[in-house]
């Protein structure tokens, strides 16, 4: 029986530990494993092995990494998981857009143990791995059929990654036209940041637009915007705010008019699987997060895909290698013959154990399952929609009364009116209670105070109380006593993190070099091993 | 003043907070007269019943602050200028200056904030309206070491130094005393003339910048912040104009910071009220007035203008650079108009138009519709210019 929220919340209390970062543990000397000498016949045949790296390749000095021996090593990971809090542990409803659903572990296990998957590298003969070609050549089919798309890429490694590459294609089709004018994109406020990045890092200008009273652009100012210069739109819908565009195909036709190809962010789709298909809405191209609506856990970046799939007069532009299959010979094989391809943006098929995830999701699920995970995302949403709407101080910002689909940006603009509580209190205080934080916006903030939920079809009605419940109790904390929540989180190891913008170069340190570097110079010290690394 | 206090805290390490409550700030709102400035008004306002609203606020200001009066040395003017509120909020103000209670005028307000400033303040957080803003502006100028933060409790609030409410401004008070890293950003001084304003005419004016505590989530002006800081945006909007630049034309910059900093990637130094003209690489004038600028922009040589936006309204034309005519406008052509703002600017006008107000019909139609705005190197939002 699950708890009832209403008269029992959970509390959650972080374990502490003071974990140093693995480099400040080093002990010279010490050791995990002892690689052993190379036999002497084996040196005989072939020498050491470091012979056959070219002598401008091999290392001077020995690496610095740390050395440690292995119980150390677990030890510290140990305590690094305990602090860890995420989607197997909590009701990951809070990281809006990022369609935060459950993989089963059955796949997990596939993809990681299976030695077909394992132990295969992509330049063996392509005759001795038929078996992931075959996987992969049908999950490409499988989402040709749920887009409309007639040709996928699997290559980019994230869904930024894909816009990026649509960019390249983009720019590779009116070149191909002998078009050279065209050099901007178009996108909007609430389509994800990418969706103006991808085509900028692919040498675009980008045109954004602000949204209206209904919370996506007007017609007319998109129109102000197309122009003999417009390259493509990249554009996500629904948007952020959960709202669809209902007049999205006028923009499409618009776009087409005025020579402009469309790309159609589908980072958000679980709410439309098996209802509706970017092809039929006009647009070129599309890509779906396989890392999302496919149930790939999130890999930040390293087993993420961004499935890129694209039109008929598109297809000879999309990257290589494609796995094709040769029906005469019966076989599956890499096609490397592809002299239109805007190349490589990865190598070669992209991450392939995330690939036999989403393959082996689709079939547990199949044509009808798709659906009802559309459905009940969409389900679940007006649920939570509805609940969260009761609470006080949560506003739903644009087109009042009008149904989102599976996600909702929220406000605590009137929380934090009213209390002076705002957002980034709510969410420290979150953790109290055994929840991961929410996820607020992308930049800038067009609704203040947000927030973003997106209670995906893996959440049951209680996962969904529970949560609500959980709201309902920091909104009655802001505005009984504030400063309850204001000095939030109380039962964690960290408190207030100063969230330092992230372009300050100064202030981040994203290798261990800098750290030093960065610590040496402003403070003058070196870090000193600490009492466990001497030992 | 009272040099034993400003001692004692050095000694103790504790932070200044200066207070100055503007007692008859907002008394005009409610009885719809349209702000207090000038002792006649105050008068009228009272025996129409209005009761003063700045006290209240002030004290739900420094109730927030409360939280942390041991750690800061609180300085104030008398009675209803701060020290009665203070006290009721618990602490104990070194009270500084003299007035005549129940008479106080603007010359107490600028007396007060040039007292403070000489004291070392670390933050002046003051009750009051745009008049209030405007007198403090005046007495301590563009102090580099002086930070303002605005408890709205004015009619008129168009300056960019007010927090959302009064909580807002005691929650950004505290934050920004609490910390060592002093994130500050400037923000307009502005005002409206209250006489014509009487009379329905709305003749603002940007009075200049002073700086505030940054905090997106307190304050009025900047609701929407972002993951860029403001010196990176202006120096991709300078790149994107770089680029696009055309020699033998005229640019003729608006004032504001955008503008300034924008001028300053250039390596020239703009004035930040005034008006300047950049030929071939140089200032080639200052500060220019409307017949100046007449003269210069004569049609014969190519001209631009560019302009960002001004006040909480969203004006490119007719707030604070009414030095740029109409004429001048209409000759410049609106192709030639480069307006330049953040894309955190253009949110906080939660979708409302961008506008403007030349003084002349022909002209305002002229630029009305959609515009590209310079957002960043090669970054354009194309936004609506409204009627
Ligand atoms: C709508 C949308 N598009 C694109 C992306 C980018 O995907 P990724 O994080 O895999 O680069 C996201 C991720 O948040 C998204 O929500």
């Amino acid at each position: 029986m699950p708890r009832d929220p209403s008269t029992l919340l959970r509390k959650f209390h972080e374990a502490k530990w003071d974990e140093q970062i693995i480099l400040e543990m080093s002990v010279p000397g010490e050791r995990g494993i002892l690689v052993r000498e190379v036999e002497p016949g084996v040196r005989k045949e072939v020498g050491t092995g470091v012979a056959a790296i070219p002598p401008g390749l091999r290392r001077k000095e020995p690496p610095k990494l740390p050395e440690i021996n292995q119980m150390r090593v677990l030890r510290h990971f140990m305590r690094l998981s305990q602090e860890t809090m995420g989607t197997d542990l909590t009701i990951d409803i809070s990281q809006g857009t990022c369609t935060m659903k459950y993989s089963p572990k059955v796949q997990e296990h596939i993809a990681a143990r299976h030695p077909g998957i394992r132990e295969i590298h992509p330049l063996q003969p392509s005759e001795t791995m038929q078996g992931v070609l075959e996987i992969i050549y049908k999950l490409e089919e499988f989402l040709k059929e749920i887009s409309g798309m007639d040709k996928f890429s699997f290559q980019p490694g994230g869904g930024a990654q894909a816009a990026y590459t649509a960019g390249c294609v983009v720019r590779a089709y009116h070149a191909s036209k002998g078009d050279k004018k065209r050099t901007e994109t178009i996108t909007t406020m609430f389509s994800h940041p990418c969706d103006a990045a991808g085509p900028a890092t692919a040498g675009f200008k980008v045109v954004t637009l602000m949204p209206n009273e209904d919370g996506y652009v007007d017609l007319e100012a998109f129109k102000a915007a197309l122009s003999e210069r417009t390259a493509a739109i990249f554009v996500t819908n629904p948007e952020d705010t959960g709202i669809y565009n209902p007049r999205i195909d006028q923009f499409v036709k618009a776009a087409h008019e005025a020579g402009a190809l469309c790309y159609y962010d589908q980072a958000n789709a679980n709410g439309m699987l098996g209802i509706a298909r970017a092809r039929d809405a006009g647009f070129d191209l599309c890509h779906f997060n396989l890392h999302k609506t496919f149930s790939v856990p999130h890999g930040s970046m390293g087993g993420a895909v961004g499935a890129l799939g694209v039109a008929r007069e598109l297809a000879k532009f999309l990257p290589i290698p494609r796995v094709e299959y040769d029906k005469q010979g019966k076989k599956y094989y890499l096609d490397y013959d592809a002299p239109d391809s805007i190349g490589k943006v990865r190598s070669f098929m992209g991450n392939t154990q995330s690939l036999v995830k989403s393959y082996s999701w689709i079939m547990q699920h199949g044509a009808q399952g798709l659906h009802e995970t559309a459905v009940c995302s969409v389900l679940n949403n007006q649920y939570m929609l509805k609940k969260l709407s009761e609470i006080p101080g949560v506003v739903v910002r644009y087109a009042p009364g009008r149904r989102r689909l599976e996600q909702v940006r929220y406000s605590w603009e009137k929380l934090q009116k009213d209390t002076g509580v705002g957002t980034e209190d709510v969410l420290r205080r979150m953790a109290d209670f055994g929840l991961q934080h929410y996820w607020t916006s992308h930049h800038p903030w067009v609704v203040p105070e947000p927030f973003t939920l997106e209670p995906c079809e893996s959440y049951s009605k209680d996962d969904i109380d529970e949560y609500v419940a959980v709201f309902r109790q920091i909104s009655k904390e802001a505005y009984e006593n504030p400063e309850l929540v204001k000095n939030a989180p109380h039962n964690q190891v960290v408190h207030k993190v100063i969230n330092p913008s992230i372009n300050e170069p100064e202030r981040i340190a994203v290798t261990w070099r800098q750290y030093l570097k960065k610590k040496v110079r402003q403070q003058g010290i070196i870090p000193k091993p600490t009492v466990e690394s001497r030992r | 003043m009272n040099p034993d206090a400003s001692q004692s805290s050095e000694i103790s390490g504790k932070k200044k907070l200066g207070l100055i409550v503007n007692p008859v700030a907002g008394m005009g709102g409610r009885v719809g007269l349209k702000g207090t400035d000038g002792g006649d008004v105050v008068k009228e306002a009272k025996l129409l019943g209005a009761t003063p609203e700045a006290p209240q606020r002030a004290k739900d200001a420094l109730r927030v602050i409360s939280r942390i009066r041991e750690k800061i040395q609180l300085f104030t003017y008398p009675q209803e200028m701060g020290e009665e509120e203070a006290t009721q909020c618990g602490f104990r103000p070194s009270v500084i200056g003299s007035i005549k209670s129940g008479e106080t005028s603007s010359e107490d307000t600028r007396r007060a904030a040039a007292e403070m400033k000489n004291l070392g303040v670390d933050l002046l957080l003051f009750a009051g309206g745009d008049g209030t803003a405007r007198d403090i502006y005046n007495a301590i100028g563009r102090d580099r070491g002086l930070t303002l933060l605005g408890i709205p409790a004015g009619v008129k609030m168009y300056s960019g130094v007010f927090a959302l409410n009064a909580k807002s401004a005691g929650d950004a008070a505290v934050s920004f005393l609490e910390t060592s890293t002093r994130n500050v950003v400037e923000a307009e001084i502005m005002d409206i003339d209250e006489a014509s304003f009487r009379k329905g005419i709305v003749v603002a004016r940007l009075y200049g910048y002073l700086r505030i505590p940054e905090g997106r989530r307190y304050m009025q002006s900047v609701k929407s912040g972002g993951i860029q800081t403001q010196k990176q945006v202006v120096q991709g909007m300078a790149a994107d104009l770089a680029k696009n630049a055309q020699e033998d034309c005229l640019y003729i910059y608006g004032p504001g910071t955008t503008t300034r900093d924008i001028v300053a990637e250039f390596g020239l130094e703009k004035t930040l009220l005034g008006v300047d003209v950049v030929l071939g690489g140089r200032i080639i004038a200052k500060d220019v007035n409307e017949r100046e600028l007449t003269i210069l922009a004569d049609g014969k040589r190519k001209a631009k203008i560019v302009v960002t936006v001004i006040g909480q309204q969203g004006y490119i034309f007719g707030r604070g650079n009414q030095q740029v005519s109409p004429e001048i406008i209409k000759r410049v052509g609106r192709e030639n108009i480069i307006v330049v703002a953040s894309k955190e600017k253009l949110a906080s006008l939660e979708g409302r138009p961008l506008l403007v107000d030349t003084g002349k019909e022909e002209v305002d139609k002229m630029l009305a519709g959609y515009v590209r705005v310079i957002t960043g190197f090669e970054d354009y939002v194309v936004y609506k210019v409204g009627l």
